[in-house]
């Protein structure tokens, strides 16, 4: 079918203020209508494949490298799969040593998604000029010493994971039954004072949320617009008292309505989650089995499902600290649950903000922290091993197969973003149908477009770690020194 | 006017991104000294405000992440004509990276695997991503993916490197302190030390002269002691032939090197160069043994060149 | 008009103290043996950096031979075995990148082996011409997606 003449197309090339690469286009038809948008994500690296053959130990940090702003969450995924590969399990202070890094790691990574990434649109305004919206807009409009309170806090909160795991960019400590390296007396110390700080760092960021979000009836009306508004199933790990956990627990899947439709153990995953194709982009997406893919629709029949803050906290109960246990009775109380607003997830990430601190802080206080002993020496031969955390933006899946060297023979990675993948899609049409249908387009509606996928932080180069391939249409003649040669291109 | 910089990635993690940020306070005064007109990670610049800029007016361009596909092959040779000075930044730009063991496979292995292997992947009509993809009279497009993964120079004329997986913060601000002042050093310079990392390394002094490797040991076989020098302990540390200036991060925190900042300057084929540190450790003379312990590496290939098979000398695995 | 036979390029490295004596021998003895292999001479095996040999195969080298002293014959003393040493890791590398064994030769040839070092030669020769061109630096069909 030939291109519609009377069809006008606007690209938004490349969407910005999240990890990773993508962009959206938008058709419309004379009258100003939006016919449809696709959410296109162009770029895919291979880790799945390039697995294969090495060392199962070594997936830690190669795996890392699928995202440099969540490093923590692979590593943390990996390591966790490899004591399920070995059939070993940490000492305690391992695992705690794991878990307050984790805590420390996601409190980091969420107030940077507040503070660089989603927030400048809220506290800068969303159709401010995109000069100012990003952070530093926000640093000027929140003043300097607030500016250099977040900079600071960011950067305290990783040199303690430095401290504990090498490195804060690509952590290094991760091992099958441990962690690489103790903690002195004077370590939890430096721990006990960031976390103390931390958990007011946190309210202080509920309170700037409240004052520049609740309070300011548009963005109250845009959080609870229809366009911004999707009913799917949601996702997330729980521990045994169905509180959101970020290390370790079950998945437990609420319906639209919000009743529990089933709790797994992760390692069952294949039973439940699968992932479909669509020729137009290079990320696949996730969907339920049961029901099973109908499509890129809402509602209990359609198998689309979300993870990440506002899916956590739908999927939990309560939340396993006191203030963000506090935070989160408001939230529900304002707007019910489950909450299918999808801008509501930047409140969601605020009191996960809250509890990660908390929970940070517990742990630091832990005078088993310090336990010279965070080693457990696998014995078993390795076959197979699935490990998942809570990364920021949703579950994360490592599923490893190996020989009996301990060698990677397959990888399985189910990726945090790719979870939300489908909902995504659908949430970038609906946005710039409401946003855009009749309109003048201006910079400023495309950014609210852009709105609608940065509320799931997503993180598009964790989403698209490997590739689904395809037929060719383009051939390159190169030669070694990379230089082309001739270019030969099939009509 | 301030000098106009650019940030951009191509098959990247966004890690360079947080080296970035990482400047911490520092940060402030670098945007006090330039302005950043391109960080799709932070900030709302598009392509075509990149297209619209005049060539040559970008004083600097900070390009990090692999060549994997046309789209960045494509950004790579925009970032060339609009920037007087480009520089490479973090190991997948300098070596290809992680990203760059690809290179043991190409397109048709990489599809299998996600496609017809993955267990979770339901596909039974066999549906691909496309380049060109049509529905109801729209086309969309998405970039090729490339059989070989490449380094930035092997596309474009490169003027620095910055090493590292990911840099420091340390050697970006140095390397931006000497853009503005006009103290680049020589063209194609690697802007970090450019020495070994055994030579900074906390435990050098339990490194003996002479290395003699009667065994080597997988990380989570043995207890590793957080003083000695991790060769010694049988570990296969690459702190040898990789160059310093990250501060043996990985060491402090018990874990060897594994190579992310690349080779010194005297060094072509940094898997080569290390593999040959790391053989002639071997602490026999008779064939058999020497098989023997070099055997208890399980994965040569793949550790030597985890960063840099793209720049190696053989680049990629012929299949 | 008879087809081109394939004529394999083999880069030879030679340890001066043996191996390069070797060849002298045999070419002073009027020894024949194929011309396919241009020889490097090195003051010891264990001169060879890795990279010497990977980059003779990017080069276009078909084949790569090392020759050096004994065992225990090491004008150096340890020199050799720190090559015998590097040989074999550097063997798994290039394997895993797909070159073939054959392509890959370390042979101890002393320096009254002119005969011996013909032996190897014809036999490297014959097994890497068997094989074919390696021709690692051809240009590279580059297919990129539709």
């Amino acid at each position: 079918m030939p291109e519609s003449t009377s069809t006008r197309r606007i690209t938004i090339d490349p969407i910005t203020r999240l990890e990773g690469h993508g962009k959206i286009d938008i058709f419309l038809d004379d009258e100003g209508q939006v016919e449809r948008a696709w959410f296109q994500v162009p770029e895919l690296r291979g880790f799945e494949k390039f697995a294969q053959g090495r060392p199962a130990e070594d997936m830690p940090q190669i795996t890392s490298r699928i995202c440099g702003v969540c490093p923590t969450a692979h590593h943390m995924a990996a390591t966790r799969a490899l004591d399920n590969l070995y059939k070993v399990t940490p000492p305690p202070a391992g695992r705690k040593i794991r878990e307050l890094v984790y805590s420390t790691f996601m409190t980091e990574d969420h107030a940077l998604h507040f503070y660089f990434l989603g927030g400048p649109d809220f506290v800068v305004g969303p159709t401010a000029p995109p000069a100012e919206r990003n952070v530093l807009g926000v640093i000027a409009k929140v003043g300097i010493d607030v500016g250099k309170k977040v900079i600071s806090m960011r950067r305290r909160l990783r040199e303690l994971t430095s401290l504990a795991a090498g490195k804060a960019g690509h952590p290094v400590f991760g091992l099958p039954g441990g962690v690489a390296k103790r903690l002195t007396a004077a370590d939890q110390v430096r721990f006990q004072t960031v976390a103390a700080d931390a958990v007011e760092f946190a309210q202080f960021t509920l309170e700037v949320f409240e004052n520049v979000v609740l309070k300011n009836s548009d963005y109250v009306n845009l959080i609870l617009a229809d366009f911004f508004t999707h009913r799917t199933h949601y996702m997330g790990l729980v521990d045994d008292h169905n509180q959101v956990n970020f290390y370790d627990g079950s998945l437990r899947v609420v319906s639209p309505e919000g009743a529990e439709t089933v709790k797994f153990a992760p390692e069952k995953y294949l039973d439940y989650i699968a992932e479909h194709v669509e020729p137009w982009s290079y990320m696949k997406f996730c969907y339920l089995k049961s029901p099973g893919w109908k499509g890129f629709t809402d509602g209990v029949e359609s198998g689309v499902y979300s993870v990440a803050p506002m899916a956590r906290l739908n999927v939990a109960d309560r939340m396993a600290t006191p203030l963000a246990q506090q935070a989160y009775e408001k939230y529900i109380a304002t707007l019910g649950k489950p909450v299918h607003h999808t801008l509501a997830n930047h409140w969601a990430r605020v009191i996960e903000l809250l509890y990660a601190a908390e929970r940070m802080k517990e742990l630091a206080d832990d005078p088993e922290i310090i336990d010279p002993n965070v080693r457990t020496i696998p014995t078993a031969v390795p076959t197979e091993g699935v490990g998942v955390v809570e990364a920021p933006r949703g579950t994360l899946i490592h599923h490893y197969q190996t020989d009996e060297r301990g060698l990677i023979t397959k990888a399985n990675l189910i990726v945090a973003t790719q979870n939300n993948a489908a909902r995504i899609a659908m949430s970038v049409e609906k946005a710039a149908k409401g946003v855009l249908s009749g309109k003048q387009v201006t910079e400023g509606l495309l950014n609210m477009v852009e709105m609608a996928f940065r509320a799931y932080d997503p993180c598009l180069g964790c989403a698209t770690h490997s590739l689904p391939g395809s037929m060719p249409l383009e051939v390159r003649v190169r030669n070694r020194n990379g230089e082309t040669l001739s270019i030969l291109r099939r009509s | 006017m301030k000098p106009k910089v650019a940030f951009y990635w191509c098959a990247s993690c966004g890690g360079c991104e947080e080296a970035v940020v990482d400047l911490a306070e520092s940060i402030l005064d670098v945007v006090a000294a330039v302005d950043i007109v391109l960080w799709p990670v932070a900030l709302d610049f598009k392509k075509a405000d990149v297209e619209a800029m005049e060539d040559g007016s970008i004083a600097a361009a900070f390009i990090n992440g692999a060549i994997r596909t046309t789209e960045q092959e494509e950004w790579a040779h925009l970032l060339r004509r609009k920037a007087q000075t480009v520089i490479a930044f973090g190991a997948c730009a300098q070596m290809g990276g992680i990203p760059g063991l690809a290179n043991f496979s190409n397109r048709a292995g990489v599809f299998q695997t996600v496609y017809q292997e993955s267990p979770s992947t339901v596909n039974a009509e066999g549906v691909l991503p496309e380049t060109t993809h049509r529905d109801n009279g729209h086309t969309v497009t998405l970039p090729g993916f490339f059989d070989t993964v490449q380094a930035l120079h092997q596309v474009i004329d490169v003027d620095y490197y910055i090493p590292g997986c990911p840099p420091t913060p340390q050697l970006l601000a140095d390397a931006v302190t000497a853009l503005l002042a006009g103290k680049l050093p020589e063209k194609g310079t690697v802007l970090a030390p450019d020495q070994a990392l055994c030579l900074d390394c906390p435990r050098k002094d339990t490194k003996p002269e002479r290395l003699a490797i009667s065994e080597f040991k997988r990380p989570h076989q043995i207890l590793i002691d957080q003083d000695k020098c991790l060769l010694t302990q049988g570990l296969l540390c690459l702190g040898p032939a990789t160059r310093s200036g990250c501060g043996a991060r990985c060491i402090e925190g018990n874990m060897c090197c594994t190579g992310c900042f690349g080779p010194t300057s005297r060094v072509r084929d940094y898997g080569g160069k290390v593999l040959s540190a790391i053989a002639s450790a071997a602490d026999s003379n008779d064939e058999d043994q020497i098989l023997s312990i070099l055997a208890g590496i399980p994965d040569p290939a793949g550790t030597f060149y985890r960063y840099s098979l793209p720049v190696s000398e053989l680049q990629r695995k012929r299949l | 008009m008879s087809e081109a036979v394939f004529e394999p390029r083999i880069v030879a490295f030679f340890c001066n103290w043996c191996t390069y004596l070797a060849a002298d021998l045999a070419g002073t003895s009027r020894m024949k043996y194929p011309p396919n292999a241009r020889v490097i001479r090195v003051m010891c095996s264990g001169r060879l950096d890795p990279q010497f040999m990977l980059k003779a195969f990017a080069d276009g080298a078909d084949g790569v031979l090392i020759g050096g002293c004994h065992p225990g014959d090491c004008h150096y003393q340890e020199g050799n075995y720190k090559c015998l040493r590097r040989f074999h890791l550097l063997k798994w590398v290039v394997k895993e990148m797909g070159i073939e064994d054959d392509r890959f030769r370390l042979e101890w040839i002393s320096a009254s082996e002119g005969d011996r070092l013909r032996t190897v030669m014809i036999d490297m020769v014959e097994k890497v011409r068997a094989i074919g061109p390696l021709h690692w630096n051809a240009p590279v069909e580059e297919v990129a997606v539709s």
